[in-house]
């Protein structure tokens, strides 16, 4: 049966034709020299300013740490979500255990292209689809600053995630659908500086949309639904609507917003709760001036109605 | 007499069934302490001029309001279900909830003892006292939809 041979050779030539494509599409992509070369001297008292609005410590703080200890960057906050447990590393500037041995352009690949110093995709619970949006010239401030910072050594435990999210190959197809450095709302021209500061903090370094905006089938967030409030990745919560849609904070004015990053409480003063209380300290730890910005960018984002389905009233 | 003890009896017994949900006493007293230091901050802020009498009196209601949270009635077992807010840990870690309300209830006790005298004082004393909040909402709370 000569026909069925030559199904069977076009089978493995397509087969194999779409193994090589897959592979080859899923590479790690580091930065070109072109940008590595706007990277900079970068200074450390700028970089303070960036490692607040960037939240690392929200994440990779010792757990229940308070005051200076939230500076050592130990990790093991577990994250649990649907793909399986994260667990934030030791960010350091121990040598062996932390990224003390690290380049400003090891951390430039991994801040911006989600990609690790030997060369792997990093799980994008590290939220670079957010940083990817930030200048290179923040990294290299970002990285003088987390010099200064202590050397802790202990590593926290590694991830356990469940088939096919284990394959990190795999993160490399997420990353064509989802990576870029492209802003997610387009302003038009003539814009107001502090709209587009905000823009930049909130889109960028904030990495607000990570938590606040909806995710797809492939944990892609939805920008057709950006900021507008999505269910928790863990536990039974949701995390509000920051748009002026129905739902959203479209009553709060940008002295509402600012005070709220400043102090945590809200116009009615109910007071910030849940994984937002770490972002807000560190929002608190910004210039006035950053805090008006990302409130001037929220009233100008498109509104949309709540991200999360109505809360189910039970009988009691 | 009898009319009347009768009629006493079912006030009591209504007062008692409106006051019978705990999810709504508690909510009720959250929204008065949010009201409370709400009219403080405004103080602490400089947008309303420092009273000392007034701010004493502001205190005080602050902390009548903190001593009518008896967790205990307020967060009985079973009310972690239904129209709440509250957080699943509450039940979980029942000791460290009531270490946090007790916290909450020490700072504003030393605040009224203290009766600051100046908007400086009252100023650290509001910023001990409003830590407790996005600590205890931190764990204690769940936001829904």
């Amino acid at each position: 049966m000569p026909w069925l041979k030559k199904l069977v050779g076009a089978l493995v030539v397509l087969g194999g034709v779409g193994a090589v494509a897959g592979w080859v599409l899923s590479a790690p992509v580091r930065l070109d020299s072109e940008t590595l070369a706007k990277l900079g001297p970068g200074d450390a008292a700028r970089g303070k300013r960036i490692f607040y609005a960037g939240g690392c410590t929200s994440c990779h703080a010792k757990p229940g740490s308070q005051g200076d200890a939230r500076l050592q960057l130990v990790g093991g906050l577990a994250l649990k979500t649907p793909f399986g447990t994260f667990v934030p590393p030791n960010i350091s500037q121990d040598a062996k255990d932390g990224i003390g041995a690290w380049s400003v352009e090891d951390l430039a690949n991994a801040m911006l292209k989600g990609v690790s110093p030997s060369g792997e995709h990093l799980y994008p619970a590290f939220p670079y689809a957010s940083y990817a949006r930030m200048k290179p010239g923040d990294i290299a401030d970002l990285y003088a600053f987390l010099k200064t910072l202590p050397a802790v050594a202990g590593k926290a435990p590694g991830n356990s995630l469940t088939f096919p999210f284990n394959i990190r190959r795999g993160i490399g197809l997420w990353k064509r659908l989802y990576l870029g450095d492209q802003p997610v709302v387009s302003l038009p021209e003539g814009t107001p500086d502090p709209v587009m500061a905000g823009r930049y903090l909130v889109e960028g370094p904030g990495h607000c949309g990570e938590c606040h905006t909806p995710r797809d089938f492939a944990g892609g967030t939805k920008k057709s639904e950006w900021l507008a409030g999505a269910v928790a990745a863990e536990g039974s919560g949701v995390v509000p609507n920051i748009t002026s849609g129905e739902g959203g904070i479209g009553n709060w004015s940008e002295a509402d917003i600012a005070n709220y990053l400043e102090t945590g409480f809200t116009p009615d003063f109910d007071a910030v709760g849940g994984a937002m209380v770490d972002v807000q300290k560190n929002m608190a730890e910004l210039t006035a001036g950053d805090r008006a910005a990302i409130a001037a960018y929220l009233k100008v984002v498109p509104p949309h109605p709540n991200g999360y389905p109505a809360r189910k009233k039970t009988a009691n | 007499m009898r009319k009347l003890v009768i009629a006493i009896s079912m006030l009591a017994l209504a007062a008692s069934a409106a006051f019978a949900d705990p999810i709504l006493d508690r909510q009720a007293l959250m929204k008065e302490r949010g009201k409370i230091v709400g009219g403080i901050s405004k103080v602490v802020k400089g947008e309303e001029p420092f009273d000392a009498a007034a701010v004493l009196t502001a205190l005080q209601a602050l902390q009548a309001n903190a001593e009518k949270v008896d967790v205990d009635a307020l967060f009985p077992a079973g009310s972690d279900t239904g129209d709440t807010t509250a957080a699943p840990k509450i039940w979980e870690d029942m000791p460290g909830f009531k270490a946090a309300n007790d916290k909450f209830i020490a700072d504003v006790k030393a605040a009224t003892a203290a009766a600051p005298a100046d908007v400086d004082t009252l100023k650290a004393q509001f910023d001990t006292i409003a830590s407790n909040c996005g600590t205890c909402h931190q764990t204690y709370r769940v936001k829904k939809g």
